[in-house]
């Protein structure tokens, strides 16, 4: 057994760390989530330029060769600073379809322009009455000549204002709950038929409500085979599950820091309200909170490629410690810094912000601890 | 002992809702709630509806203005109230500063200031909290300094809830250095008007201007805008403390809100069935229901007591920390209850646009924003630490 990083491991996240440290200060955060393009472009040429981007792909296909542990280290880095850039929705999910559905000339065509963050994806999966149930579609892709024709809308689309290509999940055969007849595709987010409403998320992201209205697709646009495409969903979801708990592993350990930090400086009735036991018994239960996280994120991580029963049940596990401890420790730091937790000029309120909006992403706790109770 | 209502009290009840139901088709128009950046008039448009009525002070005496209501009638009138989701009115004036004015005040104060609060003339807003003193309250150093028939005011506020409007401000001073920190208080009432007053503002977690900070910069306060007695201020405060607290449980508020939490979960579909049918959801609803339920009749014992004149006691902490550890309970499962509809920032789109379905609407940015509720008017670990010392003499 060894926990340890490999040296080029360490390397990747002290480049990320420091990247992060000089550029991606919470100043310039608060300004450009808020401007009209919602992120500043300068940071996404300099991850592709940093590795960043190609880091867990294969390396025949232009990435670095690496794999889960490396998207770990940079979600976990990510999460620290909040970073928005659609890592996960790009690298993770549309570089996870590619790999493990993608055909050769799909890799080709793609994982290159990932890599070197000529291009950025999001996944069109949730639907707007399907909640968390990845085989909940009504949006159809019919046959057409040797292509499809899609319809259908699409929920709360993650970082679909700034991508250029989406991942469509789509029913191809089947009623609306099977679990066979699903397919994925990418789509060219210009394509005509495609229209999108875009807006700001509370977590200080950017995303859209998609419609699909009779968008053609080509057979070369289908990801993986035909009508079986809830095994690959359901594991580059997981994979998806893995980062995003780094990313809440990085929010937590900032809060967790700053609020003990906060609790030395910030005197009431004479000595630091860190030197109260109630605070300090908190506190402990934070950081406790925050370990776990990080230990059920490694789990995950590293049971990835394990079976497919094996690998769910490590993300949903995963999925719900994330979401039980981002809670607590989120909400405890916002109540240790009084007021002051509560503002906007604050970053507490905002990793608060981003742990409660990943509880609900690809699943919320209630939702994988019922799968985690099915798969058992 | 007996729960029913009289026929008086249901009598009382149907007036109640029938005014309600009429004064609610003469408020403005301000669109979604949650995105409405309310103006002063939209503020006080409900305030106004109530004082025509009469009914707009049922907490002060009689003789000030006040409705004559006993403990059943205002029972009666905030469940109304809640059940209709009117708009609530502000306390500051109402619940905070009044009662320590016709409690504590001369009787030149009382006729200056009821009237208009009474009135909705004049908007007060809250100077207790300082940058250096918070749960620590006592500890605040806002400086009052006598010259003459004036005190010079030096210092600063800050969590001023909705300063941007107000025509005055009540103010924790200190007056003596000399002495324990909580014998050198007074309680000034202070004409935001005043040369050297700045207001700034702060923006909380869902965007909304809703507290300020307020800075004294030599203000000058005639000495007959202090009520009762120079350096007893705190004994003021902390009355209007514990009045602050036996309003805050808001029981009637939370059920209704737990009504509109069982419609959303009904709505809301999870494999195609409603989620309030989720064994797990539904039992989570349940254990809410049934924890407001036994703070309802929590608050019900406090107001027996207080309708036999005794005065809610340092046990009011109870209410402020189950009433509001419910409310916040209620938003977070409002929060789960719309999945991924949790997401979007209609407010930052600057319109009255919505995505999703419309239920769904600033409930995150509700759920953030109640936050606040386990900090304000004494912190949940303060009204423990009360409940500590003061009950359980530990």
């Amino acid at each position: 057994m060894d926990f340890s990083y490999t040296e080029e491991q360490t390397l990747l996240r002290n480049s990320v760390s420091k990247y992060l440290a000089d550029k991606y200060t919470f100043d310039s955060w608060r300004k450009f989530t808020r401007n009209d393009l919602g992120r500043d472009p300068s940071h996404w040429a300099q991850f592709a330029e940093l590795g960043l981007l190609a880091a867990p792909l294969p390396e025949a296909f232009g990435g670095l060769g690496g794999g889960a542990v490396d998207a770990q280290i940079v979600m976990e880095e990510f999460g620290k600073a909040l970073v928005v850039e659609p890592y996960v929705p790009t690298v993770v999910i549309g570089g996870g379809f590619l790999k493990h559905g993608g055909n050769d000339a799909q890799k080709t065509e793609w994982l290159g322009k990932i890599a070197g963050g000529e291009t950025m994806m999001a996944f069109a999966f949730a639907e707007p009455k399907g909640r968390y149930n990845l085989a909940d579609l009504t949006t159809t892709a019919k046959k057409q000549g040797s292509g499809y024709v899609l319809n259908g809308q699409k929920a709360v689309v993650i970082a679909a204002p700034w991508a250029d290509q989406l991942i469509v999940t789509a029913r191809t055969s089947g009623g609306q709950r099977d679990t066979k007849g699903i397919s994925v595709f990418i789509v060219d987010k210009n394509a005509k038929g495609v229209s999108c409403r875009n807006y700001p998320t509370v977590d200080g992201l950017r995303a859209s409500e998609i419609t699909f209205e009779n968008v053609e697709v080509s057979a070369d646009q289908l990801i993986g085979q035909a009508d079986n495409g809830l095994p690959l969903i359901e594991r580059v979801v997981d994979e998806a599950i893995a980062a995003t708990c780094a990313e809440a592993t990085g929010c937590m350990k900032v809060l967790v820091d700053t609020t003990v930090g906060y609790s030395k400086q910030r005197k009431q009735f004479g000595v630091p309200i860190g030197k109260f036991q109630v605070l300090q018994h908190r506190m402990v239960d934070m950081f406790v909170n925050y370990e776990q996280s990080v230990s059920i994120t490694l789990m995950v991580t590293l049971k990835l490629e394990d079976n497919d029963v094996e690998r769910a049940k490590a993300a949903s596990a995963a999925k719900v410690t994330i979401g039980k401890a981002g809670r607590f420790v989120g909400q405890q730091s916002v109540q240790i810094h009084g007021g002051m937790g509560m503002t906007d000029e604050l970053n507490v309120g905002h990793y608060f912000k981003r742990l409660t909006m990943i509880d609900a992403l690809f699943g919320s706790t209630d939702h994988h601890l019922k799968r985690y109770a099915s798969l058992s | 002992m007996d729960l029913s209502f009289s026929p008086q009290e249901e009598a009382f009840r149907k007036e109640v809702r029938d005014f309600i139901a009429d004064a609610k088709t003469k408020l403005p128009d301000v669109g979604a709630p949650e995105l409405a950046n309310r103006t002063k008039e939209d503020y006080l448009a409900w305030h106004k509806l109530l004082y025509k009525k009469g009914w707009v002070a049922p907490l002060w005496p009689k003789e000030y203005g006040g409705t004559g209501w006993n403990v059943t009638q205002r029972y009666i009138f905030n469940e109304e109230c809640a059940n209709a989701e009117t708009p609530t009115t502000l306390p500051f004036g109402l619940n905070m500063v009044a009662p320590v004015i016709f409690t504590y005040g001369n009787d030149d104060q009382k006729k200056k200031y009821l009237p208009r609060i009474l009135s909705g003339e004049d908007w007060w807003c809250q100077g207790y909290s300082e940058p250096g003193a918070g749960s620590d309250l006592a500890s605040l150093r806002t400086r009052a300094v006598r010259e003459g028939d004036y005190y010079i005011v030096n210092g600063q506020k800050t969590w001023t809830t909705l300063a941007q409007f107000a025509d005055w401000i009540f103010c924790l001073v200190r007056t003596n250095t000399d002495v324990k920190q909580q014998e050198g208080i007074s309680f000034l009432l202070i004409d935001m008007t005043t040369p050297g007053i700045t207001v700034k503002p702060i923006i909380v977690l869902d965007g909304a201007h809703e507290v300020n900070e307020v800075f004294f910069d030599n203000v000058k306060v005639p000495v007959e805008n202090r009520v009762g007695e120079e350096n007893k201020g705190w004994t003021y405060a902390k009355f209007l403390l514990v009045n602050e607290r036996s309003g805050i449980a808001g029981v009637a508020r939370s059920k209704k809100a737990v009504e509109r939490l069982k419609e959303i979960a009904g709505a809301e579909l999870i494999d195609g069935t409603p989620l309030i049918d989720d064994e797990d959801f539904s039992k989570k609803i349940a254990d809410l229901e049934i924890d407001l339920a036994a703070l309802e009749f929590t608050e019900l014992r406090t107001l027996a007591e207080e309708s036999k004149g005794h005065m809610a006691g340092p046990e009011s902490s109870i209410l402020k920390i189950r009433g509001t550890e419910i409310q916040q309970r209620i938003t977070e499962l409002t929060v789960e209850a719309i999945g991924y509809f949790a997401y979007p920032n209609e407010r930052a789109l600057g319109s009255n646009e919505f995505i999703g379905p419309d239920y769904a609407l600033g409930q995150a940015g509700h759920y953030f924003n109640m936050r606040k509720t386990s900090i304000y008017g004494g912190s949940n670990e303060i009204q423990r630490n009360i409940i500590a010392k003061a009950v359980l003499g530990l």
